[in-house]
């Protein structure tokens, strides 16, 4: 294989004949923005679901101890709500990107609204759950079936910015969280907002491992650098040769 | 008619002493503080006593046992000797048809002053016939003495999220006041109400005359404002993490935090772990039993009592919400990793099926 080709498609095992490389173009897909975002919320999310589920299960502890020498308790929730203040804060500037960002971070990938994207739904699903189509054209930015995922998960996150907020406003006179009240006598108290608020973490569990998946996933089916995109912010298209 | 408090106290035979005692301890269960004394005094010197129609529904009368066990007697004696409660069932001397045309005389003789003071829910299903006094339905009831009252009290848990009438399936199709009158209602909840709580929203109300602040749920924010958490003098070992693990450790012994044994406290509003019980004896947590949330709506809905999260519906009296959680990321693994297995499976042919379309391609 020559060293001189920029990007080349392919094995020593399939029969592709020496000299003929498929070339392919290189895109700046994720904007530093988007990539932070990515970041500060992966870390953020983490960090509120693992502080999330000792706040719901804390851990026994066994050394004898007055209270007044400990407040590790203490601080798993002051983690949690840092976490979340970082949280949210993060996703209102990324809502912000998706309408000055380039059209890969735009608001209009999270929604399914043309028929090209409701087709590209029906391919991911073939290609991710069945496996039946695994090659084939796929969007360069997100999928319209990651994207409108996506979209679920902001519903999620505006869920729990709302519950998240509306327990912690019994704990402070700041108008942000105060803001959120409202939603405390919809769901039958303070201890039916825990309860979805608990319930949704979840979700997120849930969501991180299918997202983690789906990200290595696609890596290989679509060959093109999807997991360093995140990282870097480039991704790879094959160029057309239409001219032939 | 006509007479106020102290007027009425003086014929009693109370000292002037006696009666500044009282304005005091009514002053501070009503949360005015020692500068809103002098307030009270004068309003209880000058102003109208209230006519006062104290209503029976659907209840077990814990609101009235309550109320008359107020940490300072002289309130309750006075409040009780001095207003014009002028209808009671479980009280009153009267009863048959004297005791309605009392009601009915207050009703037209007060119209627009008299306090109205509701204890227990109201059923509606079936036309409300699970409640009726002389002959009339409590929700008929409700609305006659609701429509021209100064301020409508909804006494406990009953009266002001239904309690354990409307605990599901709720066959009385029992309702809170608040849904039914179509006025503001002051909601004091609790299964009983703390009684200086009782004590101080209808000191607010006879010496302001007017509507104590109330949240977005209708409870005064003085008592209600704040969790029983939030005062608890446990709280420091909830922030420690030191919590006892089950009814008979060496972690109950030392008084240590009950919320691993379903204490709902760190979701109740209430003024337990201030204003406490019986005198300031105690308070549930502090005998050594979490809190049950007995003032917050739904509390029978939300059990079981000794566990924090409620039971997930459908999944059985044990499963939380981290019991389905589990069970749905356990089976997401599963699922990512057979999915993983297939894709390794194929993976010759994914190779061999996108190089043939490179060749192709070039």
């Amino acid at each position: 294989m020559p060293m001189s080709t920029p990007v080349v498609a392919t094995g020593n095992a399939t029969p592709v004949p020496n000299g003929q490389p498929v070339e392919y173009r290189r895109i700046y897909v994720w904007e530093m923005p988007v990539r932070v975002y990515h970041w500060i919320n992966a870390v953020a999310l983490v960090a509120l679901c693992v502080t999330g589920y000792m706040i719901g299960a804390p851990i026994r502890m066994f050394y004898a101890a007055e209270a007044y020498q400990q407040y590790w308790f203490g601080w798993v929730r002051f983690i949690h709500f840092t976490a979340a203040f970082i949280y949210v804060f993060n996703f209102l500037a990324r809502l912000y990107w998706g309408f000055v960002g380039n059209k890969y971070s735009s608001w209009a990938a999270f929604f399914p609204l043309k028929r090209s994207q409701r087709q590209e739904i029906v391919d991911v699903i073939k290609a991710d759950v069945f496996e039946v189509k695994m090659h084939g054209p796929i969007s360069t930015g997100h999928n319209a079936l990651a994207g409108f995922i996506y979209f679920g998960t902001f519903l999620a996150f505006v869920f729990q910015t709302i519950t998240g907020f509306a327990l912690y406003s019994s704990m402070s006179n700041s108008w942000l969280p105060r803001m959120f009240n409202w939603i405390v006598p919809l769901l039958g108290g303070d201890f039916g907002v825990r309860f979805w608020h608990h319930l949704f973490l979840w979700f997120f569990v849930t969501f991180i491992i299918v997202h983690i998946y789906l990200a290595f996933y696609h890596d290989y089916i679509e060959g093109r650098g999807t997991v360093s995109s995140i990282i870097g912010g480039w991704k790879f298209d094959r160029v057309e040769k239409r001219g032939k | 008619m006509g007479q106020s408090i102290w007027s009425s106290m003086q014929q009693k035979g109370y000292s002037r002493r006696e009666f500044m005692q009282f304005c005091a301890a009514a002053a501070t269960v009503a949360g005015f503080g020692q500068a809103g004394v002098a307030q009270v005094a004068s309003a209880f010197e000058k102003k109208e006593k209230p006519a006062v129609i104290w209503m029976h529904f659907q209840e077990c009368t814990c609101c009235s046992e309550s109320f008359i066990r107020a940490s300072h007697p002289i309130v309750v004696d006075a409040l009780l000797d001095v207003l014009d409660l002028n209808y009671t069932e479980t009280l009153m001397a009267a009863s048959g048809f004297q005791a309605e045309k009392s009601l009915t005389d207050t009703i037209t003789k007060n119209k627009g002053k008299y306090i109205v003071l509701v204890e227990g829910a109201v059923p509606t299903a079936d036309g409300g016939v699970y409640c009726m006094i002389g002959g009339k339905t409590a929700e008929s009831i409700l609305q006659t003495v609701a429509k021209d009252a100064a301020a409508v009290v909804a006494w406990g848990s009953c009266a002001s999220n239904g309690c354990v009438q409307a605990a599901k399936p709720n066959p009385t199709g029992a309702t809170p006041i608040y849904k039914l009158v179509d006025k503001p209602v002051i909601n004091v909840p609790g299964c009983p109400p703390i009684a200086d709580v009782m004590m101080g929203v209808v000191t607010h109300l006879l010496v302001l005359g007017q509507v104590p602040a109330l949240d977005s749920q209708g409870r005064p924010k003085e008592f209600y404002g704040r969790r029983v958490h939030d005062t608890c003098y446990r709280r420091p070992n909830y922030d420690a993490g030191l919590f006892v693990e089950s009814w008979d450790d060496e972690n109950a012994r030392k008084g240590y935090c009950l919320y691993k044994m379903g204490c709902k406290g760190p979701v109740t509003y209430n003024a337990c772990s201030v204003v406490k019980w019986n005198e300031g004896t105690s308070y549930p947590i502090q005998s050594g039993h979490g809190c049950i949330g007995c003032s917050e709506a739904g509390f029978w809905d939300n059990g079981p009592f000794y566990q924090h999260l409620a039971s997930f519906p459908g999944f059985g009296i044990e499963s939380t919400a981290d019991t389905v959680g589990t069970v749905v990321g356990v089976a997401t693994l599963a699922g990512v990793a057979a999915h993983a297995v297939v894709t390794n499976i194929r993976k010759r042919g994914v190779i061999a099926e996108v190089h043939a379309e490179d060749q192709k391609e070039s």
